[in-house]
């Protein structure tokens, strides 16, 4: 490690850091937070949910989007969908999607985590969690 | 860059790793690994959560899911459900002892709904072990704003005017210390923390130097730049070998990131700090004796003036504070003045940590506004009395202080108040006590803690507090009369106005107090020779009466045989033989043995 030399080193350094605690800091406000549940049973993985996930979450933290928690859930029993992601917005129905790709991932963030506008390949909702 | 997702956060105080937290955590690391979720689920050691009753404590974040009792065996479950299905674990959640819910965040908690943490804001929220984790938390930003924007007027004048009372007990305006020591002209002064925490119960200090060491480290720099000094010394007591490795390892990365060192930030301003154990003395704690220990002496305190501001350490002008005065240092810096004192009251700003022990549902860590309200404190944090009982007292500011009582449970708790109550804030021990404790033994314990930890240099100290300690033994003996109760409270006086420092000064708090509020119960120790509480073994008698059935089982449990008697055949207890254990009354069925 270098030493740092002035005080815009050490910000720099912090603002680089600063996403090893992001995740904790959420922790304090997660009812204002937009919530995305990525389906990571053996389904899941094998249909490249981790990717999905991983690939999801750098691109909003390289977007600067830090109201949007990423977690991630076992199956979801839409086994024939995976990759599958849910977004609730805060105070809505969670939406589910389907054999999400990068591409349908990208527009996902795009149109309804910064929007609030549904896209394509939304699986109907056949059931509710007895928590919401 | 990280992808973790989800962190899971085990406390790593000393509480919890005496309760496997360490195992906990490799078991944790073990099954991620097995479940192939390394990548996306971090595992962290943190400092003390404060909730030591019910440790040792996983909190899985972002949702803030709160654990409380996990054991090693635990972890496969809670990774097969929570980690991998996203399934709460029911059972091992909290339930309010109160309303009987189950609780799953740690928002929702009473125990944590009433406090505010300044202290100890990075306390079980980040790994102490890692500066990369303080410095996301603005770490070291109060230091390079000090140094590089600010004269050391200037941070004196902040320090003043946030009015940040030292935390160690006395209470003295931190910005003042370090004033007086800026003014005394020397080629070299000293940064002293005290580290030597003592008060039986209190771990006040030892949580913050294991759960976030940086903000000390950070605080003790801004501190030298202002006063003018290049060199930090930290006395802390070895039996605290944890929070001397944690606060080691901060010093190293601190001095590796060229955060301490020579010409830290390109600001010209050198500063180092080293790390120097007590062997644990009590009267360590008081500055003089601090520094005399320091220097190799006998840990023996001296009179002030000079105080330590104008010659401490090796004669230079030094500056002493407590571990958690400057744990509030580097917030108040970035944050403002203005900012502290909207916390608070008007006369004792910002927050205080409070150690709660005894007779408390909640045991543990603990940190509110000053003002708070001892009722807010003790039934509302605290969670109320164990087991159902009734209130009785709470010892604040450990041997140097006092109790207070039922009548005073809606005091705002700050410094002058508690002054005036007859107790004091001391470091921020609390000890609660029930209907079976009783106040003389209560004042003898605290006798013969600071009888035996007096260093012996004066007579009023050394002598008064064994004559103190060997009257109030007297009493709790069912011995003393009524001469002898006017007899400690003259001696008290005496040990008070002509003891050399404060542990003298303080010795006979306890006694005072208590035979002020709780007269009638040395009255009764007197007189009738009766412990009302139940608590003193030499007037204590067991009985047992007519509803014995003679089942035998009091004899079979009765350590030394002083009970006799046939079976279906009425017992007798020997009271030359009865040690008075109550082993007899917890085993018998039919409530037949009593206690008078």
């Amino acid at each position: 490690m270098a030493k740092i030399k002035s005080l815009d080193e050490l910000k720099a350094l912090r603002d680089s850091v600063q996403n090893t605690v992001d995740v904790r800091e959420h922790g304090d406000n997660v009812e204002d937070m937009i919530i995305v549940r990525v389906a990571m049973a053996t389904c899941g993985i094998a249909a490249g949910a981790r990717e999905i996930m991983n690939f999801m979450a750098h691109e909003l933290r390289d977007q600067g989007i830090d109201n949007v928690m990423i977690t991630q859930v076992g199956c979801m029993g839409l086994c024939y969908a995976e990759p599958t992601v849910e977004v609730t917005l805060k105070g809505e129905e969670p939406v589910v999607y389907g054999n999400v790709t990068e591409e349908k991932a990208l527009e996902i963030i795009e149109k309804h985590i910064k929007n609030g506008t549904m896209v394509d390949g939304i699986i109907p909702s056949t059931h509710k969690s007895l928590d919401e | 860059m990280s992808n973790y997702t989800m962190h899971i956060l085990i406390c790593g105080g000393t509480g919890c790793i005496s309760a496997e937290s360490d195992i906990i955590a490799d078991e944790f690391t073990k099954e991620l690994a097995r479940v192939g979720m390394t990548e996306e689920v971090q595992v962290l050691k943190t400092g003390c959560f404060g909730f030591c009753e019910k440790g040792p404590i996983v909190k899985v974040l972002p949702d803030s899911t709160f654990y409380v009792e996990v054991t090693p065996d635990d972890v496969e479950e809670l990774v097969n459900e929570h980690v991998v299905k996203g399934r709460v674990v029911d059972r091992l959640l909290f339930i309010d002892p109160s309303s009987k819910e189950t609780i799953e965040d740690s928002k929702h908690m009473d125990f944590y709904k009433k406090q505010q943490r300044v202290a100890l804001r990075n306390c079980g929220f980040v790994d102490p072990h890692n500066i990369d984790e303080y410095i996301a938390r603005d770490g070291y930003q109060a230091l390079g704003q000090s140094i590089l924007e600010m004269s050391q007027l200037e941070v004196i004048e902040l320090m003043e005017d946030a009015n940040l009372r030292g935390r160690g007990g006395g209470g003295f305006p931190a910005g003042l210390k370090w004033r007086f020591t800026y003014n005394n002209e020397s080629d070299q002064k000293y940064v002293i923390c005290n580290a030597d925490e003592g008060d039986p119960g209190a771990f006040m200090d030892r949580s913050i130097l294991e759960g976030d060491p940086h903000s000390v480290v950070e605080a003790m720099a801004i501190c030298g730049y202002a006063i003018g000094a290049d060199k930090g010394l930290v006395y802390i007591r070895a039996e605290y070998p944890l929070a001397i490795e944690r606060l080691q390892l901060a010093i190293d990365s601190a001095r590796e990131y060229g955060l301490l060192g020579d010409d830290i930030m390109g600001s010209g301003f050198n500063f180092d700090i080293e790390v120097k154990f007590g062997a644990g003395a009590f009267v360590c704690g008081e500055e003089t004796a601090l520094i005399h220990s320091m220097e190799g002496q006998r840990g023996e305190p001296t009179t002030k003036p000079p105080f330590p501001a104008e010659s401490g350490f090796w004669g230079k002008p030094t500056c002493v504070n407590n571990v958690e005065t400057l744990a509030n240092v580097p917030v108040i810096l970035l944050k403002g003045a203005d900012w502290f004192k909207t916390i608070g009251t008007e006369k004792s700003p910002g927050t205080k940590v409070f150690a709660l022990a005894g007779k408390i549902n909640n045991v543990g860590l603990i940190e509110v506004p000053m003002g708070t309200t001892l009722r807010e404190v003790i039934y509302d944090i605290g969670g109320g009395i164990k087991d159902g009982k009734e209130f009785k007292a709470v010892q604040t500011g450990g041997p140097s202080g006092g109790c207070l009582t039922a009548k005073d449970l809606d005091t705002p708790i700050d410094f002058d108040n508690l002054l005036e109550k007859g107790s004091m804030m001391g470091s921020g021990g609390m000890i609660v006590m029930d209907e079976d404790d009783c106040m003389p033994a209560v004042a003898r314990f605290y006798l013969e803690f600071t009888q035996e930890e007096s260093c012996g240099k004066c007579t009023p100290c050394r002598i008064g507090t064994t004559r103190l300690f060997e009257l109030l033994d007297k009493i709790t003996q069912g011995k003393g009369t009524m001469e002898d109760l006017e007899l400690m409270k003259e001696l008290s006086h005496v040990i008070t106005d002509t003891s050399l420092c404060g542990l003298g000064q303080t010795a006979s708090n306890p006694v005072l107090s208590t035979l002020d509020i709780f007269w009638d119960e040395y009255v009764a120790h007197v007189t009738d020779k009766k412990c009302p509480a139940g608590q003193c073994t030499a007037l204590l008698e067991y009985k047992i009466t007519d509803a014995c059935t003679g089942c035998t089982l009091c004899t079979r449990v009765c350590p030394t045989d002083a009970i006799d008697g046939k079976l279906k055949e009425l017992h007798v207890i020997d009271q030359e033989k009865c040690i008075k254990c109550g082993a007899c009354m917890d085993r018998c069925k039919f409530k037949a043995i009593i206690r008078e």
